[in-house]
């Protein structure tokens, strides 16, 4: 499956090629301004950058959605498929092209409620991919309906009188489901931590689930408007094998020392939901990846002919 | 022949000699207890032998029904003839039953000759629990309402002489019983024996051999009778294998890599068949979460690269539908194969059936053209893959390929494919693209375009389930829906120029033209031929495509008075209360070929959850053709 990777012909932009920004721009993003999906957006092309990543190697797949617009705003490849599933199609890219980089964008709607099962299994085949979920509790692009994140009480076209179930916290799911590898939540109003929790999300060899918290300006402008105007309601989750940002360390004074290894802890910080928690709950490199335990031995056509022979010979009559 | 008679004699007088040029035999027993292996390996020697064969797996709902119920009958059904076998035939002329509840199970369905000799274990009928002797009774008084030949064999008995636990030789001793009265060569049976138990031990073998022998003797000494199948070992190398098996050693063939699925009857062997042997190729399966996923794997692989496939039956294709969309909308190629069985709903889950030929052709939302096969023998199933993966590539988009349990099941030995490394998938072109060089550079004429994969510096773009414009952008003008929805349709145009017309079965002219898609072709051609045998102007023809249908149909059906379809699907009678020529619900080829050429297709269906039989065909072609002709 994976036999490309010898293949690559050399780069046409030359070793010494440095991309900028600018060069993974592709069309102009048609988000509603103040939307924090443009914090994303910049969030990635800046990582990508700061990577140098080659535009014609990196995947950007997503599923249906107002996050789903992505790809359409990068210029690498881009897949913009079918409501809730991105992540089949992610994988199966996966498994016959590992050497793509791969970059999921889903929301709410997307990941936690039409393409739960797809999450789930996801997280378990633990594939090295960078999976952003940009959670703004409400869907957007079908014009504000109770999504599996909304909270109790919201009003929304479809929970007129408010929403009455308590809301799914994708976290506590994601740490819940076996041989998930890194689990972080960044907020789209705090870019530092956005790009940096990217960032570390990028660098780990697995599943990188980032929940990224954000407001949709139009339906739910005011859900975390208590954490935005008052740092103290955010605790942030430092550690070195986590996100540290130093430079916001004099605006956001509640800091935990977690280690990211500590599963129990990260359970148990992802239930307290009285207080944001932004930061890497959980990491593990050590747990097995699909795509290498699937990794197999490329053949061709005349090897395929010849096997095939032999196989043959096993139904002669 | 007596209804009941003992065969052990003290001197047994020599054989009486039955030749014949075809033969049916059925092993059934409790699932479980190894019939279907009897069966296999039976089917198997015939074929090395050179008879024709067409083994057929019977096959209970229930992983594990109660014993000694009908319900549970499980085994196989072999049809051995002089030369080569198209279908399953029509009714068994020989059975060994392992006891008398899975025989009355096949009674019942009227899959016995009248004149059928059955072997049965009849321990029942000397078993200590009254209610086992009782039912052994009211089965034998059932059963005497025809003329089978009962032949009691204390089955279970002989086979405590050499093991412990009978239910695991018995099938063997079977196999010794059959060995003998069809003449068998022993060596080659012994073979297959030592191929099926290889992952145990040599003990087994041994015990195996020696079930075999105790069986072959006890018929040698009690038997008074003997078939003999003239063989004609053939000059050609032949293969042997069901259509799954074909279908998967066709995948590799075409060079595909990757197989996603999720588990679901009866589609599930090919992956249990590739499972076992296709990473040595250089592929994988991958066992998604569910159907759609499945589809999104296998999708989002193809779109990568080279082409990926899924496979499954028919509630698994309804889950896929969206999937199935997105790869037509996006261009991206899909080989999507599915098993046919009994539907709606779960519908019969391990039984034939040809009921979503139109779920497949017209069942997604939006237009939504693509290609769709239905190979018609267990051979074609093999290059069926091969065609399936070259058109989708060359065509971008999704090609179905329709088997049924039909040949999923069946076993049959074909001529070994030549095999031909042009017929893989070319080595992923990863060079830089042409300068301007668009996500869909549609040719106006035919609709054609290359495909742009990711790695190729230069080509980036966003494919997308939207309405969207030659760069992939989202179409938000009114022109380009319309332009883009003629560029996928026009494929399936050219498709069709490309494609031969159906040969004709018989004479090219006639009263009555029947015409078939898929499994039944073998049968309907039997069908045929007993009708012309009979003085009627009968001829066949078989639609490999089924969209686009092949060209020239028109014509064909203008030198019949008649033209009538024969399918596993369920249709109105006429004379059927209520059903009028208007509001008669047709059958799904008869649909389609009357759309297509306007001429008055009439149609014949039976659901029976297994395959048509030869005879039910002429009896239909009978009906259609009272005497004197078409009207």
């Amino acid at each position: 499956m994976s036999q490309v990777c010898g293949l690559l012909p050399v780069l046409d932009q030359g070793e010494d090629h440095e991309y900028e920004m600018s060069e993974y721009e592709g069309a102009r993003a048609r988000w509603c301004p103040g939307c924090g999906d443009h914090s994303v957006l910049t969030a990635v092309q800046r990582l990508l950058a700061a990577e140098q990543l080659a535009p014609e190697q990196t995947m950007m797949v997503s599923g249906i959605g107002c996050s789903s617009r992505l790809p359409h705003y990068m210029k690498t490849y881009g897949f913009h498929g079918l409501h809730g599933r991105a992540l089949p199609v992610a994988t199966g890219i996966k498994l016959h092209r590992p050497e793509l980089a791969v970059f999921v964008t889903t929301g709410d709607g997307d990941c936690t409620s039409i393409g739960a099962g797809h999450w789930v299994h996801a997280l378990r085949y633990n594939m090295d991919m960078t999976v952003m979920l940009l959670d703004n509790n409400i869907y957007g692009l079908t014009k504000n309906q109770t999504s599996p994140t909304t909270p109790v009480g919201f009003k929304s076209n479809t929970s007129p009188y408010g929403g009455i179930l308590p809301p799914l916290n994708p976290i506590e799911v994601a740490l819940g489901v076996t041989n998930a590898s890194f689990v972080a939540q960044t907020a789209e109003w705090v870019p530092a931590h956005l790009y940096a929790t990217l960032r570390a999300a990028y660098h780990h060899k697995g599943f990188s689930f980032v929940r990224v918290l954000q407001r949709c300006p139009v339906f739910t402008p005011a859900i975390f408007q208590d954490a935005v105007k008052d740092p103290s309601r955010i605790i942030m989750m430092v550690h070195d094998d986590g996100v540290v940002t130093p430079e916001l360390d004099k605006v956001y004074t509640s800091q935990v020392h977690h280690d990211p290894s500590d599963l129990a802890a990260a359970r148990a910080m992802a239930e307290q939901t009285d207080r944001i928690h932004l930061g890497v709950f959980y990491k593990n490199s050590s747990k097995p990846r699909y795509e290498e335990l699937r990794r197999v031995t490329p053949r061709t056509p005349a090897e395929r002919v010849q096997l095939l022979e032999k196989e043959f010979a096993r139904y002669a009559v | 022949m007596p209804a009941a008679t003992s065969a052990a004699t003290a001197a047994p007088a020599p054989p009486k000699v039955l030749r014949v040029s075809e033969h049916t035999i059925e092993i059934v027993s409790d699932s479980g207890e190894g019939a279907q292996k009897c069966g296999q390996i039976f089917g198997a020697v015939s074929a090395k032998m050179g008879n024709g064969v067409w083994t057929v797996e019977l096959i209970p709902a229930e992983i594990q029904p109660p014993p000694r119920v009908p319900e549970g009958a499980s085994g196989n059904r072999i049809r051995v003839g002089e030369h080569a076998v198209t279908n399953w035939g029509d009714r068994t002329h020989l059975v060994i039953a392992f006891n008398e509840q899975v025989l009355l199970a096949r009674h019942r369905v009227d899959a016995l000759a009248d004149d059928a000799v059955l072997l049965v274990e009849d321990k029942w009928a000397r078993s200590d629990d009254a209610d086992i002797v009782e039912a052994w009774n009211a089965a034998m008084k059932e059963l005497s309402g025809k003329h089978y030949r009962i032949i009691p064999v204390a089955m279970e008995d002989e086979c405590l002489t050499i093991v412990d636990n009978p239910k695991k030789g018995k099938n063997m001793y079977a196999l010794g019983l059959l060995a003998r009265i069809y003449g068998r060569d022993m060596e080659l049976i012994k073979q297959q024996i030592a191929h099926a138990f290889r992952k145990k031990s040599e003990e087994v073998y041994n015990q195996n051999v020696a079930l075999l022998e105790l069986g072959f003797h006890w018929a040698e000494d009690n038997i008074d009778f003997r078939v003999e199948i003239p063989t004609h070992p053939a000059e050609t190398p032949l293969v042997v294998m069901n259509g799954n098996e074909a279908v998967g050693m066709g995948a590799i063939a075409s060079g595909m890599e990757l197989c996603a699925m999720y588990p679901i009857t009866p589609a599930t062997s090919v992956s249990h068949y590739l499972s076992e042997v296709f990473e040595k190729f250089g592929g994988m399966v991958h066992q998604a979460e569910d159907e759609i996923a499945a589809a999104g794997v296998a999708i989002g692989a193809s779109y990568a690269g080279k082409v990926a496939f899924t496979i499954t039956s028919g509630p698994g294709m309804a889950l896929k539908t969206e999937m199935l969309g997105l790869a037509v909308m996006t261009e991206t190629p899909l080989v999507l194969v599915n098993v046919q069985r009994g539907g709606p709903s779960t519908g019969l889950p391990t039984k034939v059936e040809q009921s979503d030929m139109l779920a497949a052709v017209f069942g997604q939302t939006g237009d939504s053209p693509h290609i769709v096969m239905a190979p018609a023998t267990i051979e074609e199933c093999f290059h069926v893959m091969i065609t399936a993966r070259r058109l989708a590539e060359t065509f971008r988009t999704l090609v179905m390929v329709l088997t049924d349990a039909n040949l999923a099941t069946g076993v049959t030995p074909f001529p070994k494919p030549t095999l031909d490394e042009a017929w893989q998938a070319a080595p992923l072109d990863l060079s830089p693209v042409r300068d301007g060089q668009k996500a869909y550079d549609w040719n106006k004429e035919t609709g054609l375009s290359e495909r742009i994969i990711p790695g190729r510096p230069g080509g980036m773009f966003t494919l997308t389930g939207l309405s969207h414009d030659d760069r992939s952008k989202v179409a938000y003008s009114s022109d380009i829906h319309q332009h883009s929805s003629a560029m996928r349709s026009r494929k399936i145009a050219v498709l069709s120029s490309l494609l031969k017309p159906p040969a004709v079965y018989g004479a090219d002219k006639g009263d009555l033209l029947v015409v078939g898609w898929g499994s039944t072709k073998g049968a309907i051609e039997e069908a045929v031929d007993r009708a012309r045998a009979e003085g009627l102007k009968v001829s066949s023809m078989h639609c490999r495509f089924l969209s686009p249908l092949e060209p020239g149909l028109r014509e064909i059906f203008a030198r019949f008075k008649k033209v009538m379809t024969v399918e596993i699907n369920y249709s109105d009678e006429m004379g059927d209360p209520y059903v009028t020529e208007e509001n008669r619900r047709r059958g799904q080829l008869s649909l389609l070929l009357r759309n297509a050429t306007l001429v008055d297709v009439d149609c014949w269906g039976r659901v029976p959850g297994e395959p048509l039989r030869p005879m039910s065909i002429l009896e239909a072609i009978r009906g259609r053709l009272p005497r004197g002709g078409a009207a």
